[in-house]
Order: structure tokens, then sequence, then C-alpha cells
């Protein structure tokens, strides 16, 4: 019996955080069951966006349910329809034209890029720290009219599809993506001076959220989450797709495991991800953007996997396929979903004021975890 | 390790196994009963490692579940798929989250669309639906006349 509503029995107070919490960064509920100021317990609650987008897929033609896939991870949307348009040229074993797979990735890290910004706002903000958030929306801003200019939107693309894009690049395209190259160097001296290097800033991330590496292979911790951890996870170096294999770039490792690692392993990913960028950027070949397929596609019988690195991690599209026009099973993979099934151990016997220090390195797209 | 070398010490593991042919992983189906002590297996035998679950599904097949598996290496880099078949009825597997501790989520879910139950899960609630929630969405017979839209 409870003495009283909010507490247990054995004293322990229980709170709720959100599903309405700005810190949450969408609908995520989560139970805390508080000793004092110390968490004994955190229990998340999903589904407060659940779509059943994998129920909906199945009655969608394979050219169709890659538009769902834009509304999960919203801001790794790119990365999402290019992992669903892969498996579906897997199966149909499409060979996808040279420049369309170039677009694909430059796209993919510019996607990246913004991602990461908007966590890098997001989470000083969470911290206390409201500057950061202009900062990086400012830069996202110029990313993001690159976008729309070529794929007519700004924030579910829908630009890749199976076979290649949708367009072909804007004119201005190239000379845009340069001249962004150029403003984010010389400001990223200028996010790492405002929040990397602030005292408090690390004081607070320091420590903070530990996750072992044992651990973080258990949970399935991939992406930012699992390589602060050590653990090396990177899809792009491990089962390289499209031109990854050629591209020179760094798996950035760190071996903290707590929330600065996290935090560090981002920023040194946007630098690689320029590094990609300027790579190809002046190497984009002529020729078709789109291969010839047919109107109505039919994936032959059979199971189909593909995983990709998304801004969050490995993101898994699993097809089943009867031979049909739709797919009889889609499972989507999502790498939020397993990165929050290690926030409880994380965050067990720390302060409630170190929980969104650590949640906030977790980068949690709430659409992506409850699909 | 290489697929081939991989199938050819699994059947030696074991032996009841069957394996289904295609795809890019080994496939292998397994009986509901063995799926514990193999998991065990997959996890700790050297060689094998397979320390890292990334994917866990559900297919419904009308006549019956089949529960899919997907595991890989951190150490060796191979993969693997192991597939349990189910009774529709009464679908129940053992939970392997003491091994795997992603698996505690991912069997929740399962639960959660498939009806599928983990014996000595945890903490088995529904996930991503209400706790009165009636039936189960992802099996093909699921019916919502008032959520679903036929076209």
């Amino acid at each position: 019996m409870f003495e009283e509503i909010g507490t247990t029995e054995d004293g322990y107070m229980v709170i709720n955080i959100g599903p309405q919490h700005p810190a949450t960064h969408g609908v995520l509920h989560l139970v805390m069951t508080l000793n004092g100021e110390t968490i004994v317990k955190t229990e998340p609650h999903l589904g407060y966006i659940h779509r059943s987008i994998e129920k909906m897929s199945e009655s969608l033609t394979y050219r169709q349910f890659i538009y769902a896939t834009s509304r999960m991870d919203y801001l790794s949307s790119h990365i999402n329809n290019h992992g669903c348009s892969l498996c579906v040229e897997k199966g149909l074993q499409i060979e996808v034209p040279e420049r369309a797979q170039i677009i694909r990735v430059i796209m993919d890290e510019l996607t990246r890029i913004a991602s990461h910004e908007l966590w890098w706002g997001a989470m000083a903000m969470d911290l206390g720290a409201f500057t950061p958030f202009f900062h990086a929306f400012r830069e996202r801003e110029t990313i993001t009219e690159i976008m729309e200019e070529t794929c007519g939107a700004r924030l579910t693309m829908n630009y890749i599809c199976p076979g290649g894009v949708m367009a072909d690049l804007h004119p201005d395209f190239q000379k845009k993506v340069k001249s962004f190259i150029t403003l984010y160097k010389s400001k990223i001296n200028e996010y790492n001076e405002l929040v990397t290097g602030n005292i408090i800033f690390q004081n607070r991330m320091k420590g903070v959220g530990y996750l072992s590496k044992e651990d973080a292979i258990s949970f399935g911790c991939t992406g930012p989450v699992g390589r602060a951890s050590g653990v090396s996870c990177d899809i792009r170096k491990l089962y390289p797709y499209e031109v990854y294999g050629k591209l020179q770039f760094d798996e950035i490792l760190e071996t903290a495991g707590d929330s600065f690692a996290r935090y560090m392993v981002r920023i040194h990913e946007m630098n690689q991800s320029i590094r990609i960028i300027e790579q190809l950027i002046d190497n984009i070949p002529d020729g078709e953007f789109l291969a010839k397929t047919k109107a109505v596609l039919k994936l032959p019988k059979g199971e189909f996997y593909q995983r990709v690195e998304t801004a969050r991690g490995e993101f898994g599209v699993y097809i089943v396929s009867e031979g049909g026009t739709t797919p009889y099973r889609i499972k989507y993979r999502s790498p939020g979903f397993s990165n929050l099934s290690a926030l409880p151990t994380m965050v067990k016997g720390s302060k409630i004021g170190d929980l969104i220090a650590a949640m906030g390195t977790l980068d949690l797209v709430i659409p992506d975890l409850d699909r | 390790m290489t697929n081939e070398d991989l199938k050819n010490k699994l059947t030696e593991l074991f032996p009841s196994a069957t394996f289904e042919e295609g795809g890019e992983f080994i496939n292998f189906f397994i009986e509901p009963s063995q799926w514990k002590s193999c998991a065990k297996e997959l996890k700790e035998k050297a060689g094998l490692d397979f320390d890292y679950l990334f994917c866990v599904t559900c297919v419904d097949w009308k006549t019956h579940l089949t529960m899919v598996y997907h595991l890989s290496s951190t150490i060796h880099r191979h993969s693997i798929v192991v597939k349990v078949k189910l009774n529709r009825d009464q679908p129940e597997i053992d939970t392997v989250c003491d091994i795997w501790k992603t698996a505690e989520f991912h069997e929740r879910e399962a639960f959660d669309f498939f009806g599928v139950t983990f014996i000595n899960h945890p903490d088995l609630r529904r996930l991503f639906l209400t706790d009165d929630w009636v039936g189960f969405p992802l099996r093909k017979d699921y019916d919502d006349p008032i959520n679903m839209i036929k076209l």
C-alpha cells in the first residue's frame, strides 16, 4: 500500500518527467524513482507519438513507404530514405548511377552536420545556456536553404528514391555548399570557445552518465553514443555503402564513455563530414541522376537487410518480401530506441540534475523511438 | 569468419538447426526449447562471440509466428540471423535479456505488437500502446475499424 501518492513503500519519491517537458525534446515520458536527489530507477514510457509506420508500410508500395520513413528520425530524413532505397535496390539489384551515389553521400553528410548542429544548440539550452541555440540555428539555416533549393523541402526531404535521386542538383548547389564550408570553418572555433572550453560546461559533463564499453555493446548502442564508449560501430567504415569505401575520413573514437566524450565525438564528427564533402563537391561526375526502373517495383521473394549510419547511429531496414508490390513485413531498427534502453543504467545512482546532461547527449528524437 | 566457415561451425554446434539458403546472412532455424542454450553458446563460444544483438523482430506467417534475431560480433565482424518458429495461438519463448541487455526493450516491443510471451522477462508490459489495448496490431488478422483506413 502506498502511504501517500507519489511515494513508494521504501519511502522513495516518484516523479514524472514529461511527456510534456522541454528537455525531452518531444513526448518522452520518464518515471523517476528518487531517494532524495539520487536516482534509484528510471522507467521510460514510450508511444505518445507512435504511428505504426511498420503496419502502414505493409500496405504501401516500395516507392511509397520511403516517404513515411522521413517522419521517423526527421533530423536524418535523408539518411532514412537512403537506407530504405538501398534495401529496395539490393532486392531488385539496381545499379545506381555514380552521379546519384555522390549526390546521396553529400546530402547525407550535410544532413549529419545539420542534425549535430541542432543537437549542439539544444544540448546547451538544456543545460541553461541560451545563446548557442541561436548560433547553431544560424549555420543550420544555410544547410536548410541548400536542401530547400535542391529537394524542395526543408525537413522531410524525400529526395532519395530507389534508383537514384528524385531531381538533379540546383545549378547553385556547388557554389553554396562551398560557401557553407567556408562559413562553417570560421564558426566551429566560435562553438568551441563558447561551449566546449567553458569550465562550467565541462564540469557538468565530465564523469556524468558513464556507459562502459561492455554495456554499450550489450545495449546495442551505436553512433556517437557507442563510439564515445570505445565501440567501433561506424557503418560507413565497417560495412561501406555507396562511395564511402573510397573516401578518406576517420572514425572518431573516445574511451571515457561519459557525456563529455559523447559531446566531443559529435563535434569531431562534424569536421569529418566537412572533410567528406570537400572530397566530393568538386568531383560530381556528369551523367544520369536516376537509373531507369520499372514503374511498379516488385521485390523477389526473400529477406533483405540494409544498415546505414544516421546522425544517431545504426539504422536498419529489414524487408520480408513475398514477391508482391507491397512488403510483407518491414522492421525499422531505429538507433534511438536501443540508445534509450541504456539510459536507466547510465543515470542510476547519479543526481537528478545530471539526468538532463546525460539524456541530452543521447540525442534522442522521439518519433524515431516510437515509429 | 566467412559465411562458409560459420555455417560449418554452427552445424557442428547445433545439429538440430536447419539452414535456409539465400540472403546475405547465414539464416538458421532453431527449436524454441533450445533457443536459450543456443543464445548462450553464440554469445560465449570463442570464435563466435556474437555480443551485439542489433535487431529483434517477429513476423506473422498466418500459420505461425517467427521470431527473428539479427546478431553480429564486434570482434570478428560476422553476422547471422537466428529464427525461431512459434505456435501462433500460444507463442512462448525464453527471454534473452540477461544475455543481451538490449533485448529487454525489443522483446517488450514484440510482446506489444505480436503478443509473444517471453518467459522470465523482468518487466513484460506493453511498451508503445496503452495497457488496456485489445489485440496485437502487427498480426495479419488484426482489424481496427476506427483507426485503420483501407483503400
